[in-house]
């Protein structure tokens, strides 16, 4: 008989914790501006512009990059090394760990992205096309700027991490991803200290634009903060952003132990996959996701509070992603349901871990921040609980999903619980 | 160009090097290393550089000619000679 999860019972494994947030995104570069520009309904999305495709639109990070790294550092490096940076160290420095006190060794960093390499090689073959296509100008730094493990090799470089790094493929579920595969190896004891999220610099590779635009899937609209537009009926596709979340994850004991600030605990979670599409989603397979990730939590539907989607302003994703919150949730659920890229785009690796930090601290205000832009709410994309172009007061936030898909169809879904000493 | 032409021509290149470092005071009997962080990585920029900006080849048996200021600028002289300024 096969095994399946089902028959397979886990160990009782420790606790993890939220100690540390550290972010850029389109509209902050910390949480609190973060939270408070989603609750003001502020964007982050502008005119940009892109070799070979012009004029478009996109969410831009403006981070202080040298606060962490010279010059030199960030002309060697790339952007996502740069913001991979700039998230870890802010991450830290949050959380308040005594940083020149700790065993290096006993940090890791979990990092998702979802793609990484591209930028580096379209600016590289451009460079050489300036130049005849002479390879002896091809760049020596080309190789570790594109190993795949280079966003977190470049924080672990420059914080002296000497723990494991690893970069996470996840397309765009890889934020999320990268937070859980941080809290299963604090489980598993490889380290004490977990540096897990995502980041993005998609921005600037023209290919994402171009690949969105001829998929006929690349938002348009005339006024920039009105282009990022899920669940609306005149949505028209993605905006592409750059940015980074991190979180500092520890063991409950250990952060107990030192007194830690906990932002709230990761009680479950789930990765599954479609295997039906390249593509398009299957809301089948992301309501099992869902409800699998309630399920390891030891909750029901009618426990969750609030719920960030991951939608994207796509005219079929967003109703697919419905779709499956229709399975989980029947209409007396108390849930509201959310989107942040509705604010600063789609920041790719980094939106699972940044959409799922914006809606931490309803844990103690009780506020869940809405989806902007949403004039005329597409019937095929209604349920209920949506909040919608005004924050929604609750009594209580108890426990937050997060939702974050991907292309080739991978899945995932994180539930926090707010913590109570 | 001339051998203060070159010289302003490599400052220029370290300044997009080693971002970071003061070259006011370089002096051109020193060696590089002896006055600012340049690693391995930098001097192959350096070569690149040259390279792009005004086709020059320095190959690896040369590197050692590229130690100081004055020692690059002798090095770089009869190679960019031709090469008008700026």
């Amino acid at each position: 008989m096969a095994l399946t999860h089902h028959q397979y019972s886990p160990p009782i494994l420790p606790r993890i914790v939220l100690t540390g947030i550290g972010l850029t995104s389109p509209n902050g570069n910390d949480l609190a501006t973060h939270r408070a520009a989603l609750l003001n309904g502020k964007s982050g999305v502008q005119d940009y512009e892109i070799r070979y495709v012009g004029k478009t639109l996109a969410g831009v990070c403006d981070y202080d990059a040298l606060k962490h790294q010279n010059r030199r550092e960030v002309r060697r490096g790339t952007r996502a090394g740069s913001i991979a940076i700039y998230s870890c160290n802010e991450a830290v420095i949050d959380s308040q760990i005594d940083w020149g006190a700790i065993d290096k060794s006993r940090v890791g960093i979990y990092m998702g992205v979802t793609e990484h390499g591209n930028v580096e090689t379209e600016n590289e073959v451009y460079e050489l096309s300036q130049f005849d296509y002479d390879i002896s100008v091809w760049n020596h730094f080309h190789n570790p700027r594109t190993v795949a493990n280079n966003p977190a090799g470049e924080a672990a470089l420059n914080m002296g991490i000497t723990g494991p790094h690893y970069t996470l493929g996840a397309a765009c579920a890889a934020g999320n991803n990268g937070l859980i595969q941080g809290a299963q190896m604090l489980q598993l004891g490889q380290c004490d200290i977990a540096l897990a999220g995502g980041v993005s610099e998609s921005i600037h590779t023209f290919g994402i634009f171009a690949s969105f635009k001829s998929q006929g899937a690349l938002a348009e609209h005339t006024d920039p903060i009105k282009a990022s537009r899920p669940f609306d009926k005149a949505r028209n596709g993605i905006v592409v952003s750059e940015g980074g979340c991190i979180y500092t994850l520890e063991r409950l004991d250990d952060a107990l132990a030192r007194g830690a600030r906990i932002y709230g605990e990761i009680v479950g979670h789930c990765i599954n996959t479609d295997a039906t599409d390249f593509v398009l989603p299957n809301p089948e397979r992301q309501s099992e996701c869902i409800g699998l990730a309630l399920q390891r939590a030891g909750i029901t539907p009618q426990d969750v509070d609030i719920l960030s989607t991951h939608a994207t302003g796509t005219l079929s994703g967003d109703i697919q992603e419905i779709s499956a919150l229709r399975r989980v949730f029947d209409p007396e659920c108390k849930v509201s349901i959310n989107n942040t890229k509705s604010f600063i785009g789609h920041c790719m690796g980094a939106a699972g871990a940044l959409e799922l930090a914006g809606n931490l601290p309803s844990f103690t205000d009780n506020v869940c921040h809405p989806t902007m832009n949403v004039d005329e709410l597409d019937e095929d994309c209604s349920i209920n609980g949506l909040v919608l172009n005004e924050a929604k007061q609750l009594e209580n936030v108890e426990y937050i999903v997060n939702n974050s898909f991907g292309m080739l169809g991978i899945n995932s879904t994180v539930v926090i619980k707010k913590f109570v000493p | 160009m001339s051998p203060a032409e070159i010289r302003a021509a490599v400052i220029d290149i370290l300044e997009t090097i080693a971002p970071d470092e003061d070259l006011s005071n370089l002096d051109d009997a020193k060696e590089f290393r002896d006055q600012m962080e340049l690693d391995s990585m930098d001097f192959l920029d350096i070569v690149m550089e040259l390279r792009k900006r005004y086709r020059v080849q320095v190959p690896e048996e040369d590197y050692e000619n590229l130690v100081s200021m004055g020692s690059t600028v002798s090095y770089l002289e009869p190679k960019m000679a031709d090469i008008p300024a700026e």
